[in-house]
Parts: structure tokens; C-alpha cells; sequence
């Protein structure tokens, strides 16, 4: 009934298991980059893991045409936004630890412009040039591999579409156009998915605000103090004074820019 | 085959992609049926705009985001211990099942393995989550058709899996459980012999099922050939789990791609159909929910001793980088596609929700249906609104 494999037994077969996906994905990142030439602007290969793909804007479509009929990725799974830029609004989350840490260590890193972050889809695996980036995934029930694609979106905010391909990406296109203002040209349907039709703002977008967060502090921020009890940490006044900072700043984003005062 | 013909579905298998782009054409000729938004068919609060032709469906507009709670946009401003909280409430029948991925994607990322031990209590309460959410289908969806007994055996069998999931993690619908590195408690004296026997319950259940339904001429006069969803045009709308497995594909990522979990330890099987109508999908949810109490019968078995959690640490950071990890889910593939700058909180959190690429086919699918169907069809794909709207 159990099937308990002994432990070697197991190890072999994981490593035998790996090497064949590795191939099986090296096969595919050369054939789409045999097909798709310079339109294929980035790769990221983690062995035995996954694969990602960053495609050029204009060449959005084709790529998935190109996976859907000629490599049998014949399953859709997502298609959504990303917007790269660092929230304006601050890590509010982390100013109880980063500060407090900050100021024991001498040491204010954690501010979004030293950190080497860009703010651009060069944060990600693949690379990227803009703030925004559209990103898909779609699996291959044959040989069992997924592949993430993704794909820069510049000022104008458009890009094409899949739903000629992938009919399933006609809610996805609707949904990453609320959220995030992306339009895909050739579908023809871009109403809201969830919400109202005179809903103002795009909401996934980092500088969107979110409200709740603004006008109270997040209770949940006890959660990640330092325990009072450890060497490093610092006494218990010390943390309250921040947090008390935190809370009675006008504007409520105070807690971000602890790191600076 | 025949009835395919006569319901005129063949033409739409041609003309699937074009047939997406127009799937409002409300100004067709007609009358306009509004159902819902508070249908019981819906398990939350969805709204179907039907255009009708005499009997018969024209368009079909599903209207959603009345359980819209922006998990995506609120992930984001919590720590990765604290998602887990709002990521019980996608799928609110099989919650144990939604946190499973996103604390492997986070395990991922921060290179971490959970023990043996814990990764078999996952995977037992993973199973346990879907028999109790599957269960409740089984029963309801002979509501839809009439039978009101089957919904009351259905909810009194599924409490005994509930006290079983409350007994290990203490809540029964969201057992925030999952950890990072493991899981939080082991479990109680007693339990494995409890839960065996509540397995039996869910047993006879699907017997009972078996009897009051699969056989039942009005049951199968109304599930029998509605709602045909071809193979291709299913995947081609990211369908997953139990409806595509209907569909007669062969594909199971507890079986294809089974990270974190130990399903490669037991003996089981991956159940298809292939007619892809609502009696299919009925049909092959009640397998798999006998499938699940045979894994879960066996995981108990061979539970091994050891640590609950890797070691980890007290204050967790991921470091950067973007991993996306599925699992098999009771509604089909769910999956959380995260992005980590190093902070506490993830940087962006995809959800990839199974009801939600399930339900995208509806503009598709009830073109040409009749209206009685409708809410069978529906039915028969089972989604959950909280795993629609996120």
C-alpha cells in the first residue's frame, strides 16, 4: 500500500528527473530563440525549476501563437501586469525592525535608492526597460513544462493581445486593464471585470494609494518587532518611541523615510 | 455525439477564438434574462446577463466583482506569514488548500525545505481540505436539479471532516496552519484514528451519492450531454482540475508536478472522463473524492516521526527573486506567482485562481444551451465567487 522508497533510491531518481527537464528546457529556449531571433531579449533559465521568457512588445502576440501551434503549449494558466516602480508610499510594513536596526547599525540602507533598485522591469528575472511589464504563463501538457513569458510595456501602455490564440486571456486582459490601465489592442472588450465602470484610478498600480494604510497604521506591525529579550535588539522604549513616531506623523507615510531622519 | 449535433456545438468548436471576441452581443434580438446576482446555484454572489431566443441562450454575460477584495493589491502591505490569513478566504470551502502554494513559493524562494513530517501532514490536511469541499459539490449538485435530500447528507458528512481539520489546526473553515518551514502544530493524540473513521463517513457518502443520483433518470436526462466542453477549447481557457480532467485530459499536477507535497508515496490514481458534459464532471469529483480518502488513508499510515519545522528565522525575509509554484487545488490549478525585493512583504503577488479561468468559458459554453441548463451547467463547473473575485 505505502510505496516507501529507500533514500538512495529516491535521490536518483529526483537527479535523473532533473537532467531530462533541463534539456527538455534548453530545447525550448533554443527553438524559441531560433524563431523568434531578436525579438527574444532576455532568458532565464533556473535548471530543474522553471523558465522564463522576455519577448519585445511588438512580437507579444506571435510569441504566443508560436507556443499554442507549433511547441503544443496548448494550456493557458495566467496572464497579468507587473508595475516595477517602488511604492511611494514606502515599506511602511518594515519601519519597526529597519529602523530601529538602522539606527543600531549606523547603517541606512533600506531607502529605494540605495537598495540598486531600479524602479524598471530590470528588477525582475529577465530584465526590462519600463515601469510596466505584462507577464503570461502557459504549460505544455505533453512534455510537462511551463514557461513564463513577459514582455516590456512602454508610455503608451498597449501591447497585443492573446485571445486569438488563448481565449481564456480575454478575462485576464480585462482584469490586467482595470488594474493596471495596460491596454491590449484587437480586444475588442476592455470593460471593467470587477469594478464599477466610473471607478477612477487603476489600483494595482504602486502609487495607488491604499487608504486603510494611510490613515491608520497597520496593527500587524507588532508581528515583526524584535523580541525585547535578544542582545541585538534594542530596549523596548527605544521601539516604542518609533512606532510612536510612526503613528502621530501628519501624513502618515512618516514611517517610510525613518530610515533618513 | 448527436446531441453535440443538435445543440449545434461542433460549429462553435471551429470558431472558438472568434467566438470569445463577441461574447456580448446584447443588442441580438430578444429578451434579456437577468439571474442573480443572490442565485443559490452560485455558492457567493455572481450575475449571469442571459440574451434569450425563445428558450434558447444567445449571449451569455457573466458580471462579476461583487466579492471583490483586492488580495493582490493588499498582499503586498503584509508579511509573508501574514498573507496567509487573507489567502484562506479565496476558496473559502477547502482554505487549508489556497496557503499550501504561496508557503511553497515563498519556501522556494527562500531555499528552504520543510521536514518530512510536515510536508505529510500537508499534504494529509491539503486532501482533507478538498473532501471537505468537494463533498459539499456532490450534495448541491443535486439541488440544482430537485433532489433536496442529497445537500443535507452532504453537509451532515462533512462535518465530521471539519471537526477532524479543527481538532489538528483549531478553525474549520480557515485553519491558518501553514507555515514557512513547516507547519504550525503537530497533531493530536488520537487524531489518525478519528480521522480514519471519518474518512468512512465521506465513504458511504459517495456510495450514497451514487445510489441517489448516477442512477436517477431525471439526473441523468439533465447532465447528460450539456454542457460538452471540448478538450482543446477547455485548455485553451485555462481550465484545470476536475472539468478539464471531465474533458478527458489526462492531467493532474498532484501527479505531474508535485512540489513540497509526498503524493509520489501513495498509491493512487489520476480519474478522467472523456464525455466533458455536467454528468462527467459530477462523475469524476465523486471518484476523486474516494480517490482522496485512499491517499488520505494511506498517508496516515505511514506518517514519519521528526521535526515539524526547518529551521528558519524569527524574522522572515525572502530574499529577491520571482518563483511561481501550483498545486493542485479541489477547484483545479491554483498558484501564486511571487515577486520578492528582500523585504518582509512580497513585492507582487499573482493569484492564479482555478474558478477564475473555469468560469471564463461560460460566454463560450452557454451560447446555444437552454435556459433550464444553465444553472445545471454552472453548476456542474463549480466554482466558489471568493476564488473568482480574489
Amino acid at each position: 500500500m505505502i510505496l516507501l522508497p529507500s533514500a538512495d533510491q529516491d535521490t536518483e531518481t529526483t537527479e535523473a528527473e532533473e537532467i531530462v527537464t533541463d534539456d527538455a528546457r534548453e530545447a525550448l529556449l533554443e527553438a524559441m530563440s531560433s524563431e523568434l531571433g531578436d525579438a527574444l531579449v532576455a532568458s532565464h533559465l533556473e535548471p530543474g525549476v522553471d523558465l522564463w521568457l522576455r519577448v519585445s512588445n511588438e512580437a507579444w502576440s506571435d510569441t504566443a501563437e508560436y507556443l499554442r501551434e507549433r511547441q503544443r503549449f496548448r494550456y493557458f494558466e495566467w496572464l497579468a501586469g507587473i508595475d516595477w516602480m517602488p511604492s511611494p508610499f514606502g515599506r511602511s510594513l518594515e519601519a519597526a525592525v529597519d529602523v530601529v536596526q538602522a539606527e543600531s547599525d549606523d547603517d541606512v540602507s533600506d531607502s529605494p535608492d540605495d537598495s540598486g533598485l531600479t524602479g524598471t522591469g530590470a528588477d525582475g528575472v529577465t530584465g526590462g526597460e519600463t515601469r510596466f511589464q505584462v507577464f503570461a504563463r502557459v504549460h505544455s501538457l505533453t512534455t510537462g513544462l511551463g514557461v513564463t513569458i513577459k514582455a516590456d510595456v512602454g508610455d503608451d501602455l498597449a501591447i497585443g493581445t492573446w485571445i486569438d490564440t488563448y481565449a481564456g486571456a480575454a478575462w485576464h486582459e480585462r482584469e490586467t486593464h482595470e488594474m493596471y490601465g495596460i491596454t491590449f489592442t484587437g480586444n475588442p472588450d476592455m470593460r471593467n471585470l470587477y469594478l464599477p465602470m466610473e471607478f477612477e484610478g487603476y489600483p494595482l498600480r504602486k502609487d495607488y494609494p491604499l487608504l486603510a494604510r494611510l490613515i491608520k497604521p497597520w496593527p500587524g506591525i507588532v508581528d515583526v518587532e524584535p523580541m525585547p529579550e535578544l542582545d541585538e535588539a534594542p530596549s523596548p522604549a527605544e521601539t516604542n518611541r518609533v512606532s510612536a513616531e510612526a503613528e502621530t506623523s501628519p501624513d502618515g507615510t512618516a514611517s517610510t523615510e525613518g530610515g533618513d531622519a | 455525439m448527436t446531441d453535440m449535433l443538435d445543440r449545434r456545438q461542433m460549429a462553435y468548436i471551429a470558431s472558438q477564438a472568434a467566438d470569445a471576441r463577441v461574447n456580448v452581443e446584447l443588442e441580438a434580438e430578444g429578451m434579456t434574462l437577468n439571474v442573480g446576482p443572490q442565485h443559490p446555484a452560485t455558492h457567493g454572489t455572481l450575475r449571469v446577463v442571459l440574451r434569450l431566443d425563445g428558450e434558447e441562450v444567445v449571449a451569455a454575460d457573466p458580471i462579476m466583482g461583487y466579492m471583490h477584495r483586492g488580495y493582490e493589491k493588499l498582499a503586498e502591505v503584509r508579511t509573508y506569514p501574514q498573507v496567509t490569513t487573507l489567502i484562506n478566504r479565496i476558496d473559502w470551502l477547502g482554505s487549508f488548500a489556497n496557503e499550501v502554494p504561496f508557503i511553497l513559493a515563498a519556501e522556494r524562494l527562500m531555499e528552504i525545505e520543510a521536514p518530512p513530517r510536515a510536508q505529510w501532514i500537508r499534504t494529509i490536511l491539503f486532501e482533507m481540505a478538498r473532501i471537505a469541499n468537494v463533498t459539499l459539490f456532490l450534495g448541491d449538485m443535486g439541488v440544482q436539479l430537485g433532489a433536496i435530500s442529497p445537500v443535507f447528507y452532504a453537509f451532515r458528512d462533512r462535518e465530521f471532516i471539519l471537526n477532524q481539520i479543527e481538532a489538528a489546526t483549531g478553525g474549520r473553515f480557515h485553519p491558518n496552519f501553514d507555515r514557512i518551514g513547516g507547519v504550525k502544530d503537530d497533531l493530536p493524540a488520537g487524531w489518525i484514528a478519528d480521522t480514519k473513521a471519518s474518512l468512512q463517513t465521506i465513504r458511504n457518502f459517495c456510495d450514497e451519492m451514487e445510489d441517489l443520483l448516477l442512477g436517477n433518470e431525471i439526473f441523468e436526462a439533465r447532465t447528460r450531454g450539456i454542457g460538452i466542453i471540448p478538450a482543446d477549447v477547455g485548455l485553451a481557457y485555462g481550465m484545470s482540475g476536475a472539468n478539464i480532467r471531465a474533458s478527458g485530459v489526462d492531467w493532474d499536477l498532484r501527479r505531474d508536478n508535485p512540489v513540497g507535497l509526498v503524493y509520489d508515496q501513495v498509491d493512487w490514481k489520476v480519474w478522467t472522463h472523456p464525455d466533458g458534459d455536467s454528468f462527467a464532471r459530477y462523475w469524476v469529483r465523486l471518484q476523486e473524492t474516494r480517490e482522496a480518502c485512499n491517499i488520505v488513508d494511506q498517508l496516515l499510515d505511514g506518517i514519519p516521526a521528526g521535526p515539524i519545522m526547518a529551521k528558519v528565522p524569527r524574522i522572515i525575509k525572502v530574499p529577491e527573486g520571482e518563483a511561481y509554484v501550483a498545486t493542485e487545488n479541489p477547484l483545479g490549478e491554483m498558484g501564486y506567482y511571487v515577486i520578492s525585493q528582500g523585504g518582509l512583504e512580497p513585492f507582487r503577488v499573482k493569484i492564479r485562481s482555478a474558478s477564475f479561468s473555469n468560469m471564463s468559458i461560460t460566454p463560450w459554453l452557454l451560447k446555444g444551451t437552454y435556459v433550464p441548463d444553465v444553472i445545471t451547467i454552472l453548476a456542474s463547473l463549480y466554482f466558489i465567487l471568493g476564488d473568482i473575485d480574489r
